[in-house]
């Protein structure tokens, strides 16, 4: 089958790329501008850098956050698996429909919903406000990812290696741990990936759930960029955009190669 | 065959499912239960600020304490059905505009050739990574009066004094289209991937013209990605808060801003819940319909 891209197709893609990455480009460039004035050009200048690893209030909560995405992403992903190996291996279990609503809901549910219904329940059993409750509501949000994530690997995944485990008698545990396990990993990979950055990331759920001693990242360059813009907030984006883009491109290179090392197994 | 098993190990088979599945019962499901029960409390000055309506035991206080006090403040001002309905109709129209700026994107990526199309769609999805927050402040210095657009405009000579877009619902506009393309261009590509060309061609051949082979043959069959596509940027964005709060103006109604500042500004966290109750009702359907749309749409792809 030919297919052929018109011109329209690609004057589509043009724009349609333009749209999404001029705006962080230009954030990037604009993170290296010497005038104070955000918008207004002034000359080359990595001032605002120097200024930011001085900035000890957002390097502190550049800290904060990296511990509760690292915590979080780490129990989700342990959960999310947990979650797809139940949805694709178990049949229909007891409750499944309620499960499987508990999976989806959360990802489309409102930011403002979830976080202050956390915050109530974390009140409501008397859980103090901090550091914990911001790490178990992002767990409860990005599990759910994960578990879309591993499913749609689980469900394109050849099980006649699993069978063949068993049959040459490996126990189910034994089987898992040296057989699906090492298939499936890219997809957990980019599971963990995807909380660690959803965590990373969030503004609203953090803000309901946050307690003294726990200002994440995005809640200071929200109270930051209500007060105006601020070349020092640029060039916070600019190392955070920097770090994903990194990570993204990590992953990809890592399920390339883990794809093409499965290639010969395939048919 | 299924080997016996004892029962330690079904025990621990037994585990896989129950352990998420208690996770998200009580981080999700119990703390629903608790927002219904608080909107239906009153407010008070006190830590929590809100008149505890469960003592153990007190089964008869639970039921005299709990009242519609808070809805009936929803349905007496005026603010919150505006809020609402400005809330759906902001969403919907994103939807709309998202249509119409994804569909162009999915289906040159669905044309594209075999090789490049894993490249396009890492870089659809490559923004999506990069913070929600940042993403949305980037358009701040691009649409401010004196900003990169206007400065752009004004030196083409395409206009003679700078726009006013930034706190406009224009912006905001902006702002949930730019947020959540990916959101509506990876469904439709999904879709308009499998596609069958032969049926377009059999189309031409039958002399039909491109705009009506698109509408009798492409958007039926792209008809699932649409439709999930929608419901995932329609569900969130009636409850949106960063964007009409950072790009919008202080006309800019929107519900999930509501509930934020009865919670953090006015501190009244029973009608925050009542609020949060109201979101929800209005959005159950559409979140139902996408939770069958979405698991089947797994199930099929097995």
């Amino acid at each position: 089958m030919n297919r052929r891209l018109s011109l329209f197709n690609v004057t589509s893609l043009v724009i349609g790329f333009a749209f999404l990455y001029l705006p962080i480009l230009l954030l990037v460039v604009y993170s290296f501008n010497a005038s104070r004035l955000v918008t207004v050009w002034g000359g080359f200048s990595t001032q605002w850098y120097v200024a930011l690893f001085r900035n000890e209030a957002l390097m502190e909560a550049a800290w904060v956050t990296l511990r509760i995405a690292l915590l979080s992403a780490s129990l989700a992903t342990v959960l999310g698996t947990l979650a797809a190996l139940a949805l694709t291996r178990y049949g229909r279990f007891f409750g499944r429909t309620l499960f499987t609503g508990m999976v989806y809901a959360p990802m489309v549910m409102p930011e403002v919903i979830t976080g202050l219904s956390l915050l109530l329940f974390f009140v409501a059993i008397g859980l103090d406000r901090g550091f914990w409750t911001i790490t178990l509501a992002h767990t409860t949000l990005t599990m759910c990812f994960v578990t879309v994530v591993v499913q749609s690997r689980l469900m394109t995944f050849d099980r006649s290696l699993e069978e063949a485990a068993m049959d040459l008698g490996a126990p189910p545990l034994r089987t898992f741990f040296s057989v699906t396990l090492p298939l499936i990993a890219p997809s957990i990979v980019a599971g963990f990936l995807l909380a660690f950055t959803l965590s990373l990331d969030d503004l609203v759920i953090a803000s309901f759930n946050t307690g003294p001693g726990a200002t994440t990242l995005p809640i200071r360059i929200y109270s930051q960029v209500r007060l105006g813009l601020s070349p020092e907030v640029n060039a916070a984006s600019a190392i955070l955009i920097g770090i994903v883009t990194l990570g993204v491109v990590t992953a990809t290179l890592l399920s390339k190669r883990s794809l093409l090392r499965e290639e010969p197994n395939a048919h | 065959m299924e080997p016996q098993r004892s029962f330690p190990k079904k025990l621990a088979s037994s585990l896989v499912p129950a352990v998420p599945y208690l996770w998200l019962g009580l981080f999700f499901l119990v703390p629903f239960l608790i927002v219904f029960k608080i909107s239906l409390s009153d407010p008070a000055v006190s830590q929590p600020p809100y008149k505890p309506v469960f003592e153990w035991g007190d089964v008869a206080g639970f039921f005299q304490g709990l009242d519609l006090e808070n809805f009936e403040v929803l349905t007496s001002d005026d603010l919150y059905l505006s809020a609402t309905l400005s809330s759906v109709r902001i969403a919907a129209i994103s939807t709309i505009l998202l249509l119409l700026v994804g569909f162009p994107i999915a289906y040159a990526m669905a044309r594209a050739p075999e090789r490049y199309r894993s490249l396009l769609v890492a870089m659809i999805i490559l923004p999506f990574w990069t913070s929600f927050l940042i993403r949305i402040y980037a358009w701040i210095a691009i649409l401010k009066p004196e900003g990169l657009l206007n400065q752009g405009l004004l030196a083409l000579g395409v206009i003679g004094e700078p726009l006013n877009i930034l706190n406009t619902e224009t912006a905001v506009y902006i702002g949930i289209v730019y947020a959540y393309l990916p959101f509506m261009v990876l469904p439709l590509y999904a879709t308009l991937e499998k596609m069958d060309d032969t049926l377009l061609e059999a189309a031409q051949d039958l002399g039909s013209p491109p705009w009506r082979a698109f509408w009798t043959i492409t958007v039926p069959l792209a008809m699932p990605g649409i439709i999930a596509g929608s419901l995932l940027c329609f569900i969130p964005a009636v409850g949106e808060f960063v964007i009409p709060d950072l790009l919008g103006g202080s006309e800019t109604l929107m519900i999930g801003r509501q509930l934020w500042s009865e919670f953090f500004s006015n501190r009244d966290w029973p009608l925050a819940s009542a609020v949060a109750i109201l979101l929800l009702i209005i959005l159950v359907v559409p979140i139902v319909i996408y939770r069958d749309v979405e698991s089947r749409r797994v199930e099929t792809k097995a």
